[in-house]
Order: C-alpha cells, then structure tokens, then sequence
C-alpha cells in the first residue's frame, strides 16, 4: 500500500486493531485479519512510538504533534518530523492506523 | 526473545515470549471459561457434557455476567480467553461473546467439535480472526465410528461440513483424537489425514487415559468410562508409538520435573491461572470442582481469587496417610496424574492416591527402566541417580 505520509494530515487508530496497555506497555492486537503475519503475532512500540501513538487523537495533524513533542522533549523538531513520519508510515503499511 | 525487526519503532513479538507476560507477569496470562456444560454429542468417554437441553441452561452465565468477567481479565493483564465446554458454540451468543473478548484485545482460544460452524460464524472467523489455532475433537474417521464415539446421529456429517468450512476460509485449527473401542484401529488414517490439515505442524495429540466424571454425576457413566480407560500398557505404548521423539521428550522432562512433592497439594499450576466455570465460579484449574477450592465470582472478583483465595489453596497440604506414605514420597510424581483434580473425580477428596494412574505411572517407568519389574516408586531411594542416568542417557 503506497502512501506518503503528510506532516499536515491527521492520523487516528485503525479499527482494524485493538491497542492496550498492559503493565504499562502499549501492545497492539491485530483485529481485523490480514495484519499479523502468524497467529500469535502482537506488536508493543518503543518509547517514541508511544509518545506518538499518545498523540494520535483524530484530531491534531502531525506538525503539531510534532512541535509538541519537540517542546515536551526539548528535541529539534526536524528529528521528531522524521521519527514521526516513520513511525506512521509503517503503521499505515501495517494498517494499524488511518489517515483522517 | 523478539523477532528479527528491521523496524526501530514496532516491535514484533509472538505472545508466548513476549517480555510483558514473560518477565513483567501480570496477574493472568490466560482465562479459561467454560461456556457451557451442554454438548450436542453424547460422548461415551466425556467427563462434562450434559444434554443440549438440559434445564442447566437456566443457570449458566448470563451474556453480561460473562462480559464482566473479561472485562475484569483484560483489566489485570490477561492476553488470551480459552472458550470451551461442553461445547461452545451451543451458546446462541456465542458470536457476541467471541466478538466482545477480540474487541476488548483478547486472542480467543477456541475447543469445539465443530459441528456448529455455519458459514456465519465461518466467516466471523475469517474476518476477525481468533490469533490461535482452533482445536478441533475427532472421535473417528468413519460415519460409524465417529457416532459410536458421540451417540448422536448426524454429528458425523455435521462435524466434516464444519472442517471443510474452516478449510475453505484458511481458518488456521488442529485436531486431537481421543482413543476409544470404536476408532482404536483408525489411529493411522487418523493421522495421515491430520497431516494434511495445514496448520498441523506435529503429529495430534490424544486423549488416552479418561477422567471420570468431573461433577461426580453419574455412577453409571463413570462405570462406562472406566470399561473404556486403555490398559496402562496399551495405553504406554501409544504414548511411546515414536520411540526416538518419545524418549528425548521424556529425558527432558525427567530430568526437570520428577521428585517427590512432599505433602504439598499442589506442585502444579494449578491458581496461577483461573477457569471460570459455566455458572461463575472459578477453579484453580479446569478439572479441579472440589467445592471447597472454588470461588464464587457473582459475589466476589477475579482479582480477590487470584490473590488472596489461590494463594491459600495453593498452601494446602495433604493430609491422608495413605497419599503421605505413597505420593508424597514418589519421585513419579510428575509423571503421574494423581492430583488433587484427578482425586476428586475419583474419590470425592483431594488427596487420595489413583490406582489407575498410579498403574500407568509405573508402567510408564518400567517402561523408561526408571524402576524395575515389582518395584513400588515410592520405596525407591536412589531416585536421584536413576534419573540422571536416565536424562543423560546412561546404560543403567
Ligand atoms: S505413581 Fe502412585 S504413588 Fe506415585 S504419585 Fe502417582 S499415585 Fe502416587
């Protein structure tokens, strides 16, 4: 599935996944069939991951995700740009979340 | 351990070595649940079912009840519902419930006979799929074999146009046998034919040694049981019907798991987990109904069993003195199945030895030349050194 991601776009999570937090942890069950390659496939997101996946609330687009994130983490925007745009690239290949 | 991943934000993991259930052990990894005690066969072996329509049905777990209960589940960590029975899908919610347990992020383990897959729930399946392998109970290969084992005509066409639904969406599942007069001679169709299910990726499992009825309900079909146990040597010969793989299994375990318990009840997993039962209350595990450890969840919760009455079950100790002077002291102990579960099916207590058990244990161990012709395991004092020998392979 081609798709560029767009720091201006809004991203939410699929309906296609169940995401929970376990012990602490983001884990994310595939619902819908088709996104884990094996049955008993789940995923978790490292620590970036998770501040962004946070972030995804159907209703902020990813710039301002960003410049929150760079403010929270005193970090230069451009790297959380570049983390975020990869992050959300491979979800959406994943279809584990959705461009609003 | 993680897969290999190329990517630095997802990690990929299977469930069953994941670090959260693995190093972080929230309160429960699996839920067991039992749907229903209602079955729509009639097994000659079972040890649970009762008739599809039995009045039982009244007192079942109603559809919110059982939403409760997972939702409490998921709450304290647990990654995995098993749905069994009797069998499941006689529940008329049974869709709504698999629904509600893989919304909530539960993977659903699911034990049928498979008579009751539609193209409905066949698709249900497909779209949202369980992320286990189904398990599927065959009881023969043969219109007649199979409805000798189940007693209830039709159920043979029933259960095959099941599989083939299941086969023809991808559905991953697995078959199990179960060794009884009507299908002894079928093992091997039996199991060329399982190779040829996708998803098996080794050889079926079987039931071989039956428990008897886990209510304690009927003298008469626990006498009928006990007609169909199979000889422990029979049944010991079936277990180590290949050899090689057989034995490396059995070196392992040995080494690992045989000793003496002591006067501990409980050297199992028995109140790590919880099964819940079709009316609400939970066991320690799924055969263990002796009342005085099972817990009442219509008045109390998941987390109170599993943290304050599990622990204190598991502290029993056993108190018979014919169970202090043999099991407590017999380094067969895990291989045997004598356990409190087992104990109470048979006798009606926790801690009562089972002949027959304690015969296919010995059997087993001669079998293995862990203990010689004559020799009572418990008299054994040189266990130790018998197991060593016997893990690393050592002519004794
Ligand atoms: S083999 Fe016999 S004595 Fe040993 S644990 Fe089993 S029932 Fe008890």
């Amino acid at each position: 599935m081609e798709h560029e991601v767009s720091l201006d776009r809004v991203y939410s999570p699929s309906k296609d996944i169940v995401a929970r937090d376990v012990m602490g942890e983001l884990i994310i069950v595939p619902l819908a069939s088709g996104i884990g390659n094996t049955e008993d496939e789940i995923y978790t997101l490292n620590e970036t991951g998770r501040a962004i996946w946070d972030r995804l609330d159907g209703r902020t687009n990813l710039r301002e995700i960003a410049k929150s994130l760079a403010r929270e983490f005193d970090a230069p925007p451009g790297e959380i740009e570049l983390d975020i745009q990869g992050l959300i690239g491979e979800l959406f290949h994943r279809r584990m979340v959705i461009a609003v | 351990m993680t897969r290999e991943n190329p990517s630095p934000y997802v990690v990929t993991a299977p469930a069953s070595s994941h670090r959260v259930w693995k190093d972080r052990a929230p309160l429960i990894g699996r839920l067991d649940m039992e749907l229903t005690e209602r079955c729509n066969n009639n097994c000659i072996h079972c040890c649970i079912n009762l008739p599809e329509d039995d009045k039982a049905r009244l007192r079942e777990m109603s559809k919110d009840e059982i939403k409760r209960i997972l939702n409490e589940a998921v709450a304290l960590g647990a990654l995995s519902v098993r749905f069994t029975g009797g069998e499941p899908l006689l529940r008329e919610d049974f869709s709504e419930m698999y629904l509600y347990a893989r919304k909530l992020g539960l993977k659903v383990m699911l034990f049928t006979n498979a008579r009751c897959i539609t193209p409905e729930i066949a698709d249900m399946l497909a779209l949202v799929p369980p992320l286990e392998k189904i398990e599927v109970t065959v009881y023969g290969m043969t219109r007649g074999s199979y409805e000798a084992v189940s007693r209830s005509p039709g159920s043979f066409d029933e259960f095959r146009r099941g599989m083939d639904l299941l086969l023809e969406r991808k559905i991953p599942f697995i078959v199990k046998g179960a060794v009884l007069p009507p299908n002894r001679d079928e093992m091997e169709q039996f199991e060329e034919w399982a190779a040829t299910i996708p998803a098996m990726d080794k050889p079926p499992s079987y039931s071989i040694f039956f428990d008897l009825r886990c209510r304690r309900d009927s003298p008469e079909k626990n006498h009928l049981i006990h007609t169909l146990r199979a000889k422990p040597r029979d049944g010991v010969s079936i277990l180590s019907r290949n050899r090689e793989s057989y034995l490396k299994s059995m070196r392992e375990f040995c080494s690992k798991f045989m000793r003496p318990p002591g006067d501990s009840l409980f050297s199992c997993g028995a109140g790590h987990g919880a099964c819940v039962d079709a009316y609400g209350m939970v066991q320690p595990c799924l055969m263990l109904r002796h009342p005085s450890v099972v817990y009442n969840l219509k008045s109390g919760s998941l987390k109170d069993a599993l943290t304050r009455f599990f622990p204190a079950v598991r502290e029993m100790k056993a108190t018979n003195p014919d169970y202090l002077s043999r099991c407590a002291r017999c380094f067969l102990k895990g291989l045997c199945e004598t356990c409190p579960a087992k104990s109470w099916m048979e006798h009606g207590t926790l801690d009562t030895p089972v002949e027959y058990l304690c015969e296919v244990a010995h059997e087993q161990a001669r079998d293995l030349g862990l203990i010689l012709e004559g020799e009572k395991a418990w008299e054994v004092k040189d266990w130790e050194e018998r197991i060593r020998r016997f893990s690393k392979n050592i002519p004794g």
